[in-house]
């Protein structure tokens, strides 16, 4: 995924000189992931900024710069680090579009490295994508892997909105896959169904569906599984027509069970689809406390067996 | 080693009287006249937006009076195509940069429509967390400097809003980047409740500009001459980088319609300051050169009135669409969103519940 996300940044820096990359030792040091690796090569000190550590003025440079009519693609080291920035993003990256009636946009698109599972120190692991949902006004993308990544993240750049795009550390260099070299959009906004099946419907994004794919197969269940791809705005409808479908509803995602993703989408499933299930809807998440330290984080990510036993459950409802 | 200093700079006393060495040539007689003209000007808007407030038909506001040279001042020694950033209370400066008043009201009445800032006033839309604004007046001068426009931007923060932390974050990165960044503090003694003592120890706030390595200068910011020339120096040598200009000036009314100065403040020391009065001591020097009268003042007065009058007519004839509110989230309309549009039309539940300004 590190690749795929390195090269649609290399074509969109090509194909368009508005955009610039900024933040913090992604220049010489090519990010701390590796994902701006050779692009401060390739197009130079003024397009790939190495910025003084502050993140709020990285992402309120940012919006300058695209409300200056340039195409900015910060990135944010970590997710835990991204708070620093939040002020910026909720007030302005969210409202500006509304608040002069669109005379001014925030074109942009802003990278983070997000959830855990590569044993690193605290704030580098949390999985914020619900923060950034709940407010409006802000696109938040999550790939699950590097096809994904790569046409996810043109097409973010190609859309005169403020996107949040969420990058899994776990999955930077978990999976190869087929990647075209040109350029290719996948639609935001659009949730994919990357499995049909009959016996349940699971909902997730992000670094667990490589999880729930691995479940299924070993389980044999036939599941119908959706990949979010975009949280928000949500693909209510891939969601309510496949629920529908199957009658069976499971969400699954990194991020705490409490007021999260999961909670949004069992709500919807409740007012659309309640008269076509035949069991309650069920959340696989993490638990509902801040990140653990790595010496714990097996314990509290959920797992394929946390997964495999909810589907146990929920097919002998 | 390191020996900073800060220059303070001014032109025009409280009594009215020039340092005629210090005055830039382009402030002739008709200049200065414009500029007492614009402070003036302001300063009915201002009383206007106020009583408004307090009839019911305007929002919540903050008043700018005392700080007329601070804002006309800086507008005036703006190029053309340079870029304002305001936070809150830089209304002055919108008039100056000929923002359409009928707007300004459509803003002050509640409406995002007045956010909609004409392209030819090269200015932002007001934001009111203080100095979060400031990032984006980097960004602003950042893509002047990548795509060489030439043109400097100029942002305004309070005295409070140099405590913030995008205050420092905004004229580090400025100076790192070497933007053309003018960043003006109005420094104005109170941040609502907060006298400037209690803000910073430190003895100026222009000061500050050296912990970010770009330029710093303070001028009494009551005085138009000196913050037209300290602003323009600045505009004029923005292409070698920033400046951080501090003008002492006095916030002489309350800190917004919501709060009560004189829980907070002494009498005594709004007395001291209004013998600093910024309009009264540039009419001072007009009439002492004899270039202006009280029958100049009447008709000024009276064209004044009647264009804030007329813009006030024309703003409250404006009626919202709430529709809007759902059209201009995201460049496109989401389902989820649409859906929540539709509801509302559907079960009729706007009608009857806005100011009667709105027209569902």
């Amino acid at each position: 995924m590190v690749s795929a996300i390195n090269n649609a940044l290399e074509l969109l820096m090509k194909e368009n000189n508005d955009i610039v990359l900024l933040g913090e030792d992604i220049g010489v040091d090519g990010g701390v992931f590796r994902v701006t690796d050779g692009l401060l090569a390739k197009f130079g000190e003024n397009r790939v900024i190495d910025t003084p550590l502050a993140e709020s003025a990285i992402i309120g440079t940012s919006i300058g710069m695209a409300l200056a009519g340039m195409h900015p693609i910060p990135e944010i080291q970590f997710a835990g680090f991204m708070y620093e920035g939040f002020a910026q993003l909720i007030n302005h990256a969210a409202r500006y579009r509304s608040r002069s009636r669109s005379r001014f946009t925030v074109p942009m698109v802003v990278r983070v490295p997000v959830s855990g599972g590569v044993r690193t120190l605290e704030h580098h692991s949390e999985s914020p994508e619900a923060f950034y949902s709940h407010v409006g006004g802000l696109i938040v993308v999550e790939p699950s892997g590097p096809y994904d990544a790569k046409g996810l993240l043109i097409k973010a750049a190609h859309m005169q909105d403020p996107v949040l795009f969420l990058e899994p550390t776990k999955l930077y260099r978990l999976f190869k896959q087929e990647v075209p070299e040109d350029m290719y959009e996948i639609e935001i906004g659009k949730a994919n169904v990357v499995s049909e099946g009959d016996d349940l419907t699971i909902i997730t994004y992000g670094t667990m569906l490589p999880l729930v794919k691995s479940v299924v197969e070993k389980k044999g269940v036939s599941a119908q599984v959706i990949d979010l791809r975009t949280i928000n705005p949500l693909d209510e409808s891939t969601i309510i027509e496949g629920v529908k479908k199957t009658g069976k509803a499971m969400i699954v995602h990194e991020a705490p069970l409490s007021f999260g993703v999961g909670a949004e989408i069992a709500a919807r499933i409740a007012e659309k689809a309640i008269y076509d299930l035949d069991a309650p809807v069920m959340r696989v998440a993490s638990d509902s406390f801040p990140y653990p330290f790595p010496g714990y984080e097996q314990y509290y990510i959920p797992n394929e067996a946390k997964i495999s036993k909810a589907i146990d459950k929920m097919l002998s409802s | 080693m390191f020996d900073g200093q800060i220059q303070y700079l001014q032109i025009l006393d409280e009594n009215g009287n020039v340092d005629s060495s210090l005055l830039p040539p382009s402030v002739t007689d008709e200049f200065a006249v414009s500029m007492y003209k614009y402070m003036n000007f302001a300063r009915a808007l201002d009383a206007k937006t106020l009583s408004l407030q307090r009839q019911g038909r305007a929002v919540t506001y903050a008043p700018l009076i005392g700080e007329e040279a601070t804002q006309i001042g800086s507008a005036l020694a703006m190029r053309k195509d340079d870029i304002f950033v305001p936070n809150f209370r830089q209304h002055g400066v919108y008039l100056v940069r000929g923002l359409p008043l009928e707007l300004y009201f459509i803003y002050w009445r509640g409406f995002e429509e007045g956010g909609a800032i004409p392209a030819n006033v090269n200015g932002l839309p007001v934001i009111v967390p203080v100095a979060s604004q400031m990032p984006h007046a980097v960004g602003i001068a950042f893509a002047q400097k990548y795509k060489g426009t030439g043109n400097a931007v100029i942002t305004y923060v309070g005295d409070g809003g140099t405590s913030e932390g995008d205050f420092y974050e905004s004229i580090n990165f400025a100076g790192v980047f070497k933007v053309p960044l003018v960043a003006i503090i109005e420094d104005n003694q109170w941040a609502i409740s907060v006298p400037r003592k209690k803000q910073s120890a430190a003895e100026t706030l222009a000061q500050k500009a050296f912990a970010a390595g770009i330029k710093g200068v303070q001028v009494d910011g009551n005085d138009v001459f000196a913050v037209y020339k300290a602003v323009g120096d600045a505009i004029a040598s923005s292409a070698e980088g920033p400046t951080l200009i501090e003008c002492v000036t006095y916030r002489m009314s309350m800190h917004t319609t919501a709060d009560d100065p004189t829980k907070y403040r002494s009498d005594s020391e709004l007395d001291a300051w209004r013998k600093k009065d910024p309009i009264d001591r540039l009419r001072k020097y007009l009439v002492s050169k004899g270039i202006w009268d009280d029958s100049k003042e009447k008709a000024m007065s009276d064209e004044q009135a009647s264009a804030i009058n007329d813009a006030v007519k024309k703003a409250e004839e404006f009626k919202g669409d709430p529709k809007s509110m759902f059209q201009h989230v995201y460049s496109f309309v989401p389902e989820v969103l649409d859906e929540e549009l539709q509801d509302s039309l559907a079960n009729n539940f706007w009608q009857g519940t806005g100011t009667g300004n709105e027209s569902p």
